[in-house]
């Protein structure tokens, strides 16, 4: 009944799908494509429109601190210096503070929402956080500026005041309120929604049988939770931040109201300096000559690259965690 | 236990000429997983597939209506021959042979975005085949299944609103809307309770007048309650392989491969 | 019901809370603290506290932990939806100053930033909104769902670099994609602002949300169906059409509805891209457009008390916009099956 020996070898099967298919194949391909494409000519045309500066300022562009272009009578460039420096550290720093705020305060709605809210309540939650979600970054800068900051003010003063040893919270001189704080308050709003989504989306994954079998042997809720769903969704939820973070990394408007762009490297979240490099490019186009929209251009590309090399961070993370984590 | 009488091909209204296979064999990757199935399934007539879980039962009937192929790393050796023509013969029209070949799966699947009535007429939507008359069709169809007079009046309903068992009796009944010639039934009972599941074979005995059947099923009562002919699987760690191939009395009562014996006596399984 | 609380867990649950309520006033009064958060986070601690205890005493440590777990989702929930009522009830209240009827009728071509409300209007800002949107739907739509077909459907080879290309272009800055547009199109072809440089702009930015929805929701969609469908004799493509797709619709118009709620309000790509015209504007491809977003922008930088209502009224405007796409995906979606 069985055929000993020699391997038999498989058979090449030469279906052609049919020609409705192949159309359709074709059609769905060359748009699966089109994120390639628009990626690559992003980073072609930035760079070749901000390639002169680079050439110019060399590693500078990134290391140093300025902003300056001079003039002479004839509206020749007599000399320019450009360095992004300062609005790369303010753009790490009030990403971070905002990701540090929005974590816990997402992982901890979602699992009010999934595992202790009734569920009348949990429906009306959902909704309004989901709302919140696709509110515009304009109305954050503007509530930012108007309601937010004087109130983070207070606070800020107050920590400054009994927690100031600590350097993060110290600000020599008199403290601006526009700094990375309020930014990072700002944004950290700003993204408590999408990393709560996500992060209930995913606890609500963990699978039903694991729960209830830790339910049957005695655990408490929060037992429960430590032991199921946290494990289950953790790189779910590292995602979630990590998105959250490449958002608040490029967030324009939110923040253009409550920073201060000044040309100093600044790690003082309390201290009104330093900035955010889309808030920059803001800032200077209006009245930017060519060569500086080159700059521009070139600080484009820089911001391009931040946070593609975050979301690629983010992806590598979620895939370990991902295999590991369960 | 109904004793499974041998009726010949000539007394029952039959379409085709029945299903053969010859040296089927098949991989996921290098995997060897079957290994040279020969089997003919008489036009009519009603198959059993019986063994072990895990040796090939159901890549091998994947192979007959050209569904192995569906996964990546798949590839298969040996020929089909439904009315005497090979199914993986170069040109042929896959969807068509599908069409011929029904389908019948483990866990019931109806389509969730259609009604009881479209979900019965989807075939036809899919294939593109237009009919005279669809709701006589569809209460055929659903009659021949067995389940028309528990949804006549809600046809309308929404397809998953269906306990399991009716649920894959809608879908057997949705296979029989493009008039196959052939049905595979993939342990279609192996998730259904009892009841449901005598309803279904009830059905399967009626429907082996208009069509073959090849049923795979881990339940050898099952077997032996509803076919002709049963074929006994086993693999030893390598490829899955036929080892005998009988009528279905015969291989219950007088089986002629030692290790058919041990199985239907249940020494293992 | 012998597991329902009983009156001596209903008393003991209420003494704690007084408790905790009674601490909080006296400990907020003495302390240098002040003001709505304060009063809330010395109430929670508190009541974490005391809860924690008492359980801890009571049923051990697995339950006090328990306990105070239970407090600081509470908590968390409560931070998540303070700035949300604290937007929204701002926004009312100082927007619905700037509501006039001339608000939607007339644009801002002859009102200067210190004129009286009665003097123009966001008609300019709606409609170009509107068309912006328009058009980056056209453009999205179809890429962002092909997209996602390929990804779960075809799966071809190069589905692990789409999938993170996608990803990729979901992070990329509105702003970048601002700079993209003006230097690979404005510059070098049209030259002069509109609204089709902006409606570009947010394509970019709409695509990856539409795809990446989608090919959850695809993904969503067992391949039992997909089986089911084949197995009839469906070709590849009916089988998406007919079949998954539908099963899907709800799924995907959450998709689009998601795009259009991430690009309605996008501000900065507008600002370097259309110009911000004062004025209504029916051709995307020619001349400055307005848009929401910008119309907040300027007259929140005009300054003047005028100006800043208007910007507020313009926030109430889109806001109420998004309200309504939002209820209307939302019905939408649910209407249909689960």
């Amino acid at each position: 009944m069985s055929i000993a020996v020699d391997p038999v070898k498989p058979r090449e099967i030469t279906t052609q799908p049919r020609l409705s298919d192949r159309v359709f194949r074709g059609i769905v391909t060359t748009g699966g494509f089109s994120s390639l494409l628009i990626l690559g000519l992003i980073s072609l045309f930035l760079g070749y429109r901000g390639f002169e500066v680079f050439r110019n300022e060399g590693l500078s562009f990134i290391t140093s601190s300025e902003w300056s272009i001079v003039f002479d009578e004839s509206g020749n460039i007599v000399e320019s210096n450009f360095g992004l420096a300062a609005m790369l550290v303010g753009t790490i720093l009030c990403a971070l503070v905002a990701v540090i705020i929005a974590v816990p305060i997402s992982v901890f709605s979602a699992l009010f929402l999934n595992f202790y809210a009734p569920a009348w309540l949990k429906k009306i939650l959902v909704a309004v956080i989901d709302l919140m979600a696709a509110f515009p970054s304009i109305l954050f800068g503007v509530w930012g500026f108007l309601v937010l900051m004087p109130s983070v003010e207070y606070w800020a003063k107050l920590l400054n005041k009994y927690l100031g040893f600590i350097p993060l919270f110290e600000i020599k001189p008199y403290f601006a309120t526009r700094s990375p704080f309020v930014a990072g308050v700002v944004l950290a709003i700003m993204i408590i929604p999408i990393i709560t989504s996500v992060s209930r989306e995913v606890f609500a994954q963990a699978p039903l049988d694991r729960i209830q079998a830790a339910y049957a042997l005695g655990a408490t809720r929060w037992a429960m939770i430590k032991a199921v769903v946290i494990p289950h969704g953790r790189s779910g939820v590292i995602g979630g931040a990590m998105l959250g973070l490449g958002r608040a990394m490029g967030e324009t408007v939110a923040v253009f109201t409550v920073l201060n762009i000044v040309f100093q490297v600044n790690w003082h979240i309390l201290l009104g300096a330093g900035g955010n490099v889309a808030s920059l490019i803001i800032l200077k186009f209006g009245e930017a000559s060519p060569y500086e929209i080159k700059a521009l251009m070139a600080a484009g590309l820089v911001l391009f690259v931040l946070t593609l090399g975050v979301n690629a961070l983010a992806d590598f993370i979620v895939k370990r965690t991902g295999k590991s984590g369960r | 236990m109904t004793t499974i009488d041998m009726i010949s091909p000539e007394g029952r209204k039959v379409l085709g000429t029945g299903l053969e296979t010859r040296g089927v064999h098949a991989w996921f990757g290098k995997n060897h997983v079957l290994s040279d199935i020969n089997l003919n399934f008489a036009a009519g007539s009603v198959t059993a597939l019986i063994g072990p879980s895990g040796c090939g039962k159901s890549t091998f009937i994947r192979t007959i209506n050209r569904m192995h192929e569906f996964i990546p790393t798949a590839a298969m050796a040996g020929e089909v021959f439904l009315d005497g023509k090979d199914v993986y013969a170069p040109g042929t029209d896959v969807t068509k042979i599908r069409l011929k070949i029904g389908m019948v799966f483990q866990k019931p699947n109806p389509f969730p975005s259609m009604t009881i009535g479209e979900n019965v007429l989807s075939g036809l939507k899919l294939a593109q085949i237009k009919v005279a008359n669809k709701e006589e069709l569809m209460e055929e169809c659903l009659t021949r299944a067995g389940l028309w007079k528990e949804v006549k009046d809600r046809l309308d309903a929404h397809g998953g609103s269906l306990s399991g068992g009716q649920q894959q009796r809608l879908c057997i009944a949705r296979s029989l809307a493009v008039s196959p010639q052939v049905l595979l039934m993939d342990e279609p009972c192996s998730a259904l309770d009892p009841g449901s599941t005598l309803r279904i074979e009830e059905t399967v005995r009626q429907l082996s007048d208009s069509m073959t059947i090849v049923i795979v099923t881990h339940n050898m009562q099952q077997a032996a309650r509803v076919s002709d002919h049963t074929a006994f699987f086993l693999s030893d760690g390598g490829p899955g392989e036929m080892i005998e191939t009988a009528p279905t009395s015969e291989i219950f009562s007088r089986p002629k491969d030692k290790r058919t014996e041990d199985y239907v006596t249940g020494r293992f399984g | 019901m012998p597991w329902a609380a009983t009156p001596k867990d209903r008393l003991r649950d209420l003494l704690i809370l007084v408790g905790t309520i009674v601490f909080t006033y006296v400990f907020v009064g003495l302390s240098p603290m002040n003001g709505k958060l304060a009063y809330f986070s010395i109430f929670f601690l508190t009541y974490a506290i005391l809860t924690g205890t008492y359980q801890g005493v009571t049923r051990g440590s697995a339950a006090a932990k328990d306990a105070v777990v239970s407090s600081i989702v509470v908590v968390g929930a409560v931070a998540t939806l303070i700035p949300i009522t604290s937007i929204l009830a701002t926004v009312i209240a100082k927007g619905y100053k700037g509501l006039s009827i001339n608000l939607f009728t007339t644009d801002m071509s002859l009102a200067t930033a210190t004129d009286p409300l009665s003097n123009g209007g966001l008609l300019h800002a709606i409609t170009g909104t509107l068309t912006l949107v328009a058009i980056a739907l056209i453009i999205s739509v179809p890429l962002g769902i092909l997209t996602a077909l390929y990804m779960t459907e075809i799966k071809g080879r190069f589905m692990k670099p789409i999938k993170f290309l996608v990803q990729a272009m979901s992070g990329v800055p509105s702003i970048v994609a601002g700079l993209f547009i003006l230097s690979a199109v404005l510059y070098p072809i049209t030259k002069s602002s509109s609204g089709l440089m902006g409606a570009l702009a947010l394509s970019i930015l709409m695509i990856p949300t539409i795809a990446r929805t989608s090919e959850e929701v695809l993904l969503l969609i067992p391949s039992e169906l997909r089986e089911a469908g084949v197995a009839l004799g469906g070709t590849q493509w009916r089988t998406v059409a007919m079949i998954v797709v539908p099963a899907a619709r709800s799924g995907l118009i959450t998709a689009i509805i998601l795009g259009v709620a991430r690009i309605a309000g996008e501000t900065a790509p507008l600002l370097l891209l259309t110009g911000g015209g004062d004025k209504v504007n029916p051709n995307p491809f020619d001349g400055p457009m307005g848009s929401l977003p910008y119309y907040i922008w300027k007259s929140f930088y005009a300054g003047s008390e005028e100006s800043i209502t208007r910007a507020w009224a313009g926030l109430l405007v889109l806001i109420v916009i998004i309200l309504v796409l939002f209820i209307s995906a939302r019905s939408l979606s649910s209407r249909k099956v689960k």
